[in-house]
């Protein structure tokens, strides 16, 4: 018997279509032919390794990558990566950006009429703790519009990858901010079909971790790709 | 305790500010042993122009076709150096290209081993959760009886395999769509 794991397929209604007419971007870029669905090796199972030798100190706070601090919302965004077994996932690699205070990107592509922040980059990276744990300081990023429909906004949120375990738990997300009234008109947030699945990616205020006098905090926690089956088998369902 | 797998969503076009601090377009640095191959091609769009806001990214064993991964058990040893992980974004005309080493051979199900692959994920802009595919090796005599390239449908499975364009270096394009639709895996 081999004890290789083996991770469960993504439940239904949890994941976007790559085709969504909503999304416009998605109609040439999506694949027409059905994936081919094929068994999990050893090249799925591992993948890369990250360690603190590949961060510097001050990765997760972007407030302090710049002489001055950055224009804005100071926030606190913290929470802990599990797999669907609600088993953590210590010392796994979480990249982030976003936009600053302002809904603008330092970026060639972003052409939004809204001011650059000197003191702003937008990136950070972390890795989780021994508890999947993770922690970022950042600013809260504005709305801003896009391309995709006459008057179309992006609500607040800021861009996460993870890697996980293994290659096929790699997964790149947005987190949202409670409360967005923007969210119900977003074509990336309404891809998710599931409602339930959607509002995961809402991150809540996070009082405990607020700092007095200093930050407000937001909790958001993210769910990769678990075992289907381990020595000890877990019942399925939630 | 049984939870979902957290929905994915599109990298945007932004993605740079957040990923370009760690590409990686020499997957094999100068002391790792195996046979040198550089890889290049151009990641197209369904009216076949070049997505010049992509990111590729890459997983492969050495060349004794062992992953650094503590999950690969194998008898093998390590190669210090050798993380395996490549990052390699597309340039305006939807080109990427990157040097690494020929893998070994690595186990498959059943104990079976698979031919040398290097595994590649794709992201970008208008596409809300990435896409799974793999590069096989041209004339490799195992690719006949690779369980995964098996799986796919005999008239696509070429679309996996690079074609040589002289000596060490191999082109391999991803098509999203088309005749030559690049197939792509759900593992």
């Amino acid at each position: 018997m081999s004890k290789q794991y083996s991770y469960r397929r993504f439940h239904p209604g949890t994941q976007p279509a790559y085709d969504f007419p909503p999304y416009a971007s998605t109609a040439k870029r999506h694949p027409k032919q059905p994936l081919v669905i094929a068994p999990q090796t050893l090249s799925e199972i591992t993948g890369p390794v990250f360690g603190y030798g590949d961060l510097k100190p001050t990765d997760h706070d972007l407030t302090r990558q710049h002489k001055g601090e950055p224009i804005g919302e100071r926030i606190i965004c913290s929470g802990r990566v599990l797999d669907e077994n609600g088993k953590s996932v210590p010392h796994t690699l979480i990249e982030v950006w976003q936009a600053n205070a302002a809904g603008r990107y330092p970026h060639k592509s972003d052409r939004h009429d809204a001011p650059v922040d000197p003191n702003f980059s937008g990136a950070g990276r972390t890795l989780t703790d021994a508890e999947g744990r993770y922690r970022f300081i950042t600013i809260r990023p504005g709305e801003y519009p896009w391309r995709n429909h006459y008057n179309a906004w992006r609500p607040a949120h800021i861009h996460f990858s993870l890697f996980g375990r293994a290659f096929l738990t790699r997964l790149v997300t947005q987190m949202y901010f409670p409360g967005d009234p923007l969210l119900p008109y977003d074509p990336m947030y309404m891809s998710i079909p599931d409602e339930k699945a959607r509002l995961r990616l809402v991150s809540q205020l996070d009082w405990e971790n607020t700092v007095p006098e200093h930050a407000l905090a937001y909790r958001f926690d993210i769910v990769l790709r678990g075992s289907a089956a381990t020595p000890m088998d877990d019942s399925p369902g939630e | 305790m049984s939870l979902y797998a957290s929905g994915s969503q599109t990298v945007g076009p932004y993605l740079h500010i957040g990923l370009t601090w760690l590409n990686t377009d020499r997957i094999a640095g100068p002391g790792v042993k195996g046979e040198r191959v550089t890889i290049h091609g151009r990641l197209l769009d369904g009216d076949g122009v070049g997505v010049g806001d992509g990111l590729v990214e890459i997983w492969q064993a050495s060349a004794t076709g062992k992953y650094a991964h503590p999950e690969d058990r194998q008898k093998k040893p390590l190669e210090k150096g050798f993380r395996g992980f490549g990052r390699i974004p597309t340039d305006a005309k939807g080109v990427f290209r990157f040097s690494t080493i020929k893998p070994g051979r690595v186990p498959g199900s059943g104990g079976k081993l698979q031919a040398p692959h290097l595994s590649v994920t794709v992201f970008m802009r208008g596409l809300l959760k990435q896409l799974s595919t793999r590069i096989y090796f041209p004339g490799d005599p195992a690719n006949v009886q690779d369980p995964i390239l098996k799986r796919v449908p005999a008239a696509r499975r070429a679309t996996l395999v690079a074609r040589p364009k002289g000596r060490g270096v191999l082109q391999w394009n991803i098509v999203l769509q088309g005749k030559v639709e690049t197939a792509f895996f759900d593992f």
